[in-house]
């Protein structure tokens, strides 16, 4: 699957919730199948500033693509970084750096969550956006 | 309840087609017609710099912000009107005062005592100013519950202490402090008393000389006033050794090259055009503050249920209710507070998250953050229930 493609199937996902609370429900139960980080690799240089909650990610380079894996302390945060990471991981920098991430406003996402949390998701996409332009 | 509803018309409004429940009155309360009536009247139709011009409006400007600052000396009990120094908010009055009192007062070696539950506006004026002077900041722990170890005082307080720095009432636990045991302490050892009353004052009588405090701080947005105003009360005899922090317009005598002698009180820590509009609004604030009492009822549901309510921690904790005020901040297991915020948002109750400009109290508490919902005599018993089921709804989500 295309990055975007990877996102309309987020996109129409998340459109069948009409209820913001079933929205978050969706993005609770996201949250916590999300995988997250091993206690060690929750460190100060993968903490991502501007959160109310603690996020952090972590980024390997395998094989010519980024992988990220990502934690957090609070599970909605934690949904929401599923979704980055299931469009995200897997690709190349340069396929990174090629989108402009508007999807997340097509999820009604950054303007619908409080201010400081959308100032976290905009530095976890910045912090993705940085990862794939070093290893560009 | 209706009628006083009617004053405050953000309570009519509805977020995300739910009605809004407003329980963030900590952070800044709503304002009632009175109060922007005030600051629209000013704007439209009174507006001209103060204490300057000869003119008419001029005039009318001047007397409507010194008519507010008689009506806050009364409020407050102040012993005079020059004593009240209008500010931009509290944390303008903390950063002055510590300021101001510190070029006066404070040397190398001297100790700063300040409360572990306050503000960070409460703390960081103190933590620049000793730095500045190379002073000592000490810290008066609190207990379990949220109170002050006022145990620890004799062993805090020395004869290097010049001033100790508590809030009256704490913006996360809600516990009215013993304001008049820790200033005859403090001056018992021949110390000042600074008390921050961004909380206290919206919640207290407030009388400077019964608490026999020599600074009280507080905002005007808080008590239902204009935003951008705020006041730093002060004992006559300090304040008149203490040197201005801003220089410029109308906080001078003569400006000659040589030497610039300043305004007596209150002018002298004005500088610049003041909030013209903004400061005249304490007068209907502080009526609008009087007119209206809190059901204690609410508050002492709203203690009693989150008490008792499973995985909820509850911070700020006392046998006697008469000295708790409806701010009540909470910790759920297995829940992030930020979480709970978000959900409960989107069933329209407007609560705060997070450090609460307060991260050593959260240290203290081992919490990364709390859920705070405070309260106003506009809230209703409705809406507190609607509260209490609506977060134990999203904590069931949330587990
Ligand atoms: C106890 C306390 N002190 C100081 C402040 C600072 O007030 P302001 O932000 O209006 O300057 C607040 C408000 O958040 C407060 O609750």
């Amino acid at each position: 699957m295309t990055l975007k493609e990877k996102q309309q199937e987020i996109i129409d996902d998340f459109s069948l919730y009409e209820e913001w609370l079933d929205k978050y429900e969706y993005l609770i139960e996201l949250g916590k199948g999300l995988e997250g980080l091993p206690e060690e690799k929750k460190t100060e240089d993968r903490l991502i500033k501007g959160c109310q909650s603690r996020v952090w990610l972590d980024c390997e380079k395998r094989d010519g693509v980024l992988v990220f894996s990502a934690d957090s302390d609070a599970i909605i945060t934690k949904g929401i970084i599923s979704l980055l990471v299931g469009v995200y991981s897997g690709r190349t920098p340069q396929e990174i750096l090629a989108d402009d991430f508007s999807f997340l406003d097509a999820l009604g996402l950054k303007e619908n969550l409080s201010p400081t949390r959308a100032n976290g998701l905009v530095s976890m996409i910045a912090t993705i956006r940085s990862k794939a332009a070093e290893n560009e | 309840m209706c009628d006083l509803r009617n004053e405050f018309p953000q309570l009519g409004r509805t977020v995300y087609g739910k009605p809004l429940v407003y329980l963030d009155n900590a952070a800044t309360s709503l304002r009632p017609r009175s109060v922007t009536a005030c600051w629209d009247e000013i704007s439209s139709m009174r507006t001209a710099n103060l204490h300057r011009a000869v003119h008419r409006v001029a005039t009318e400007a001047t007397e409507a912000y010194e008519a507010a600052r008689d009506a806050v000396r009364e409020f407050i009990n102040a012993p005079e009107r020059e004593e009240v120094i209008f500010t931009s908010g509290a944390t303008h009055s903390l950063n002055l005062a510590a300021w101001s009192f510190g070029e006066a007062f404070i040397g190398e070696g001297d100790e700063i005592l300040v409360d572990e539950a306050g503000h960070h506006s409460n703390i960081v004026p103190w933590q620049m100013l000793c730095r500045r002077k190379g002073a000592v900041l000490k810290v008066l722990q609190v207990d379990e519950s949220g109170a002050l170890r006022l145990d620890l005082l004799p062993s805090l307080l020395s004869s290097r202490t010049r001033l100790v720095c508590v809030a009256h009432v704490s913006n996360v636990l809600g516990l009215v402090n013993p304001v008049r045991e820790i200033a005859d302490a403090a001056h018992a050892a021949g110390a000042r008393i600074l008390v921050d009353g961004a909380q206290g004052i919206v919640h207290q009588k407030v009388d400077v000389q019964a608490l026999d405090c020599d600074f009280y701080a507080f905002s005007g947005h808080k008590m239902y006033g204009a935003p951008g105003t705020g006041v730093l009360w002060g004992r006559r005899a300090l304040l008149e050794q203490m040197p201005p922090m801003f220089g410029g317009g109308e906080m001078i005598q003569t400006v000659r090259w040589e030497e610039t002698t300043y305004a007596p009180l209150p002018q002298k820590f004005e500088a610049g055009t003041q909030n013209i509009s903004g400061t005249p609004c304490f007068v209907p604030a502080i009526e609008c503050l009087r007119s209206m009492q809190q059901d204690e009822c609410i508050t002492e549901h709203v203690y009693r249920e989150l008490s008792a309510m499973p995985g909820v921690r509850l911070f700020g904790t006392t046998p006697d209710l008469s000295r708790k005020v409806p701010v009540f901040s909470i910790a759920v297991e297995g829940a992030h507070h930020e979480d709970l915020a978000l959900i409960l948002d989107k069933m329209g109750v407007a609560v705060r998250s997070g450090q609460m400009c307060a991260e050593p109290l959260m240290d203290r508490f081992g919490v990364t953050g709390m859920l705070r919902a405070s309260f106003a005599p506009y809230n209703t018993m409705q809406e507190a229930e609607y509260f209490l089921s609506s977060l134990r709804k999203a904590i069931s989500m949330l587990k």
